[in-house]
């Protein structure tokens, strides 16, 4: 092994780069006895969403199966479920699809224990043991191969698609010639650049994959532009505009340089795992972090390298976010954000290559247990599932 | 002597990204190109760090190009070296406010 990592390996196979125990609250309405159960837990993490109940029966699949890839990644060693007892998801679904991964999963009903103290009391006891049982296993080294690697960028300027974007696109193009998977998304900020895109599709641009990026970015600019508003305020974000960037068009090209130059093998849906999949992959996902980051670690991703301009402190629970700062005057001011500073990039002391390299020696750290700043501050308590239908 | 410098990301490009603080109206900064190509200009108002400037006149509904590709549409003439963002360059997608017209 080449480039190798510590890991732990799962019973289905899957090597995770974190052994937490996974708090997963079936409904919004079940967040409180979920939180009460991570804050006396040492090992737990909560998936603290706003999904549901009262959704159409499309949506109420798509946050069960989001919640299922969710304790299935390979960062989870254990799960508790919380449910309420009338939730619109499906929670039996959501322990046996669990259960059948080979994990350890428990699961609570808060109105059949009688209540919130109760349901606490008992989250705490199942969350205990499930927290010692999972404590004893030990790291094994893992080829790179076996990496996910989710890309994002957020908070941007217009150093992004200069600077700390081109660094994100070095590392994709080398993880992807190592044999490893590479997942990318925010199809909004594909508008303008879907065309570069589709041609780099297996197939070509004209094939099932190409045409199918034209799709889902069709749809998404539909989808926006049925309000009968000029997108520009909303995307690109008025802190984009205060960067630099004029327009959507401008912030999707510097947004996809961070998908390097490889081919792209397909598209998953935002509630698709990638578990078996190699090379480069996009999943149909917004922009907005709490909903991309979560539809990432559902992925099946291990780790997210996150560029950013402005300066985007925000994280996940369960999945290790490495900030890239393009920006040098950014990175001055929040260096205990940023874990690296390809602002140097844009001051001309180093080359792209150089910090790329810095990057992929931090990534296998952090594969291998080291917490990124984000991770060591627990910036991470806001995520959310996307939903396509209105709350009813 | 002159250290504020434009980058031209694409040799198609007609605007520059002006990695500098503190450029003012009047001031001459240094266009680069990825093949090392430099030409000096006068910038034409005040441009924050991160901002673009044309790098060759612009018409009013002409393309405005950036990574070889075009970022929208001038929606008045730009002169060589002005300061070009939202007052003077339109998005022609995400166009919500144009969907009647496009009926």
């Amino acid at each position: 092994m080449k480039h190798s990592f510590l890991g732990y390996r799962r019973p289905d196979g899957s090597i995770g780069a974190r052994n937490l125990v996974a708090v997963i609250p079936s409904v919004i309405c079940a967040n409180d006895v979920a939180q009460a159960i991570c804050r006396q837990v040492q090992g737990t993490v909560g998936y603290f969403h706003h999904q549901g109940c009262c959704q159409l029966p499309l949506d109420l699949k798509r946050v069960t199966d989001v919640l299922i890839n969710l304790g299935k990644s390979p960062n989870i060693g254990a799960v508790l479920i919380v449910s309420l007892g009338c939730e619109g998801t499906d929670h039996a679904r959501l322990f046996a699809e669990i259960q059948a991964s080979g994990k350890p999963v428990e699961i609570i009903h808060i109105q059949e224990l009688g209540g919130t103290s109760r349901a606490i009391q008992a989250g705490i006891d199942a969350a205990q043991r499930l927290v010692i049982q999972i404590s004893a296993l030990q790291r094994e080294p893992a080829d790179i191969s076996e990496a996910v690697m989710a890309i994002k960028c957020g908070a941007s300027d217009t150093t992004s698609g200069m600077a700390s974007n081109c660094v994100i696109g070095y590392v994709a193009d080398k993880l992807v010639d190592l044999g490893a998977t590479v997942i990318f998304g925010e199809t909004t900020e594909f508008i303008g650049g879907e065309h570069i895109l589709a041609r780099r599709a297996v197939g070509g641009e004209d094939g099932p994959v190409g045409r199918r990026i034209h799709e889902i970015v069709d749809q998404m600019e539909r989808r926006a532009k049925l309000i009968g508003e000029d997108m520009r305020g909303g995307q690109p974000t008025p802190g984009n505009i205060a960067g630099g960037l004029s327009s959507i068009e401008e912030k999707s090209l510097g947004a996809i340089v961070k998908s390097g130059h490889r081919p792209i093998q397909g598209v998953l849906e935002y509630t698709e795992s990638a578990a078996g999949k190699k090379g480069l992959w996009i999943k149909d996902t917004p922009g907005r972090e709490p909903e991309i980051l979560t539809g990432m670690a559902a992925t099946g991703a291990q780790f997210m390298l996150f560029s950013t301009g402005r300066g985007a402190p925000q994280g996940f629970p369960s999945m290790p976010v490495i900030k890239i700062c393009g920006n040098p005057t950014t990175y001055a001011r929040m260096e205990h954000d940023m874990d690296l500073n390809a602002g140097r990039i844009i001051t001309g002391e180093r080359a792209i290559e150089e910090v790329g390299e810095e990057a992929f020696a931090l990534l296998l750290q952090v594969l291998s247990g080291r917490m990124t700043k984000n991770e060591a501050l627990a910036y991470f308590g806001s995520i959310d599932i996307f939903c396509l239908g209105p709350v009813i | 002597m002159n250290s504020s410098i434009a980058l031209k990301v694409d040799e198609a490009d007609n605007v520059a990204t002006l990695f500098a603080d503190g450029v003012r109206d009047g001031m001459r900064v240094e266009i680069r190109d990825k093949a090392g190509k430099s030409e000096c200009v006068t910038v034409l108002g005040d441009v924050p760090f991160g901002h673009k400037i044309a790098t060759a006149p612009i018409k009013k509904g002409e393309h405005i190009l950036k990574y070889g590709e075009s970022i929208g549409a001038a929606s008045r003439d730009i002169r060589k070296g002005e300061y070009v963002h939202v007052h003077n360059l339109e998005a022609l997608r995400g166009r919500g406010d144009l969907m009647e017209a496009e009926k």
